[in-house]
């Protein structure tokens, strides 16, 4: 790679940092977000407060504002703890799992409202005819609503995705190594930051169009037999 | 927690706040105009030397992440010696200018979307009934396509310009003393997070929640024939 000045191997391993980072936060959120999703659709008020309280406060504030929090907030709070249990020495919080943490979070209050979405759009009547069945509550979510809410929760999903893959590049602000600081230690080494961050930008491009495409096919696949009138 | 902190550098935050207001309303401001004039182009031309390169822009500011925008306009241009030779350079070895400039690209670009779905949808008879009073295409664009798919464009529009207002955060990052740069110029002076970015995000938060109450209010009068009955009030 020429044009890179021999940093494209840099780039490259800060690419690969970057989908980590983005796939393990996307997991956390998902996990988050049934969570919220179940909590707010459950009889029990406490756990509904909760997850509107979340939902809300997550929405309400940037990610920049919340991950910084997360950062400088999470360290001073675990050596505080630490100092409470009786540790004396400084605890260093890693960067990846702050940031992960941190996007998965962030990204959890929005897949909660999409999974909401989705599960209110699986017919009550395919449920009850699950518990007609004799089937318990963990089955008729297993057999009957967790496969018939994919389809209505991709297009969600999908958005929430493209948004979270952007969101990962604010990692960098904290001190992670992905393509983004990767890209400015680049720029700043050779003087050529609009290269570098033409690069990260095109590496970004390519990520997201993948995903589109991927996610066209998972949406025909999980709508097959669907009728579109 | 110690907010007597926060109390001492109360003027930091205001001048955050303001800040912050400036770019999003600048941002938005601006983003909707390129957004309206590229969203019409996109819905009545055909011709690919104008539709390519606007699907190229949207595509690009929608594909890849604000931040990145920002550091190739703000640190990138510095790289063309063409650039700094002329009198853009002027405005763009500015931050704030860099921000502004590329916050109203982005939301435009994003804002162009929205309104050319809109677009495409205005209702088939709402169209036939202009053409037959008799109305130029200008005249029908003014008068009828235009504020019918600005209604059903308010929902998403309104979320886009949160999302702004949420986007502008990124402005401290290159320096600009927004809501989010008082927090963190307070964090760094006091080694006090939360009182920091705990103020940050509750005055983040009632902006956020301050917009969505008039956007609210606005869907509830412009929207009011496509609700259900008894639930619009103005």
């Amino acid at each position: 790679m020429m044009p890179l000045q021999g940093y494209g191997p840099s780039i490259w391993s800060g690419t690969l940092l970057t989908i980590n980072v983005s796939l393990v936060s996307l997991l956390i959120a998902m996990i988050l977000g049934i969570l919220g999703a179940l909590a707010k659709l459950s009889g029990i008020r406490l756990l509904k407060i909760i997850a509107q309280v979340y939902t809300t406060v997550i929405r309400g504030i940037p990610d920049l504002v919340v991950m910084l929090l997360v950062f400088f907030g999470g360290q001073t709070l675990v050596n505080q703890l630490a100092e409470i249990v009786g540790y004396d020495g400084y605890i260093d919080i890693n960067p990846y799992i702050a940031g992960v943490s941190t996007i998965g979070f962030i990204f959890g209050a929005y897949m909660t409202e999409t999974f909401r979405g989705a599960i209110l759009a699986v017919p009550y009547g395919q449920l009850e005819a699950g518990y007609a069945y004799g089937m318990g509550r963990r089955l008729v979510f297993l057999r009957i609503l967790l496969p018939q809410m994919v389809r209505h929760a991709i297009p969600g999903f999908g958005n929430n995705w493209l948004v979270l893959t952007k969101a990962t590049a604010l990692v960098s602000i904290i001190g992670l190594d992905d393509m983004v600081r990767k890209a400015s230690l680049a720029a700043g080494a050779t003087r050529m930051p609009f290269t570098f961050y033409a690069a990260v930008a095109f590496m970004y491009l390519m990520i997201t169009t993948v995903s589109v495409y991927l996610l066209q096919w998972l949406e025909k696949k999980y709508s097959f037999g669907v009728r579109k009138d | 927690m110690n907010y007597s902190i926060i109390l001492e550098n109360a003027g930091i935050y205001w001048e955050g706040i303001g800040n912050t207001l400036e770019l999003v309303s600048l941002s938005v401001f601006f983003g909707f105009f390129i957004a309206v004039i590229l969203a019409v182009i996109l819905t009545n031309s055909t011709n690919l030397f104008l539709t390519l390169p606007i699907r190229a822009f949207v595509y690009f500011f929608r594909g890849t992440p604000l931040l990145i925008q920002m550091f190739l306009v703000y640190y990138g241009m510095g790289q063309f010696d063409w650039i700094k030779s002329t009198f853009l350079w002027d405005y763009f070895k500015e931050a704030h200018f860099c921000a502004l400039f590329v916050f109203a690209l982005n939301t435009g670009a994003y804002t162009t979307e929205i309104f050319r779905g809109s677009i495409i949808n205005t209702p088939r008879g709402e169209i036939e009934a202009a053409k037959a009073a008799g109305m130029s295409q200008l005249l029908m664009l003014r008068r009828i396509i235009l504020p019918s798919s600005f209604r059903r464009a308010l929902p998403a529009y309104g979320n886009e310009i949160i999302f702004m207002l949420h986007g502008t955060a990124l402005a401290s990052v290159i320096t600009i003393v927004d809501i989010t740069g008082a927090a963190r110029i307070v964090n760094s002076r006091f080694y006090s997070p939360y009182e920091a970015f705990v103020t940050a995000g509750l005055l983040y938060m009632t902006i956020t929640f301050s917009m969505v109450w008039v956007l609210k209010r606005m869907e509830n009068r412009w929207l009011a024939h496509l609700q259900r009955n008894g639930s619009s009030r103005g």
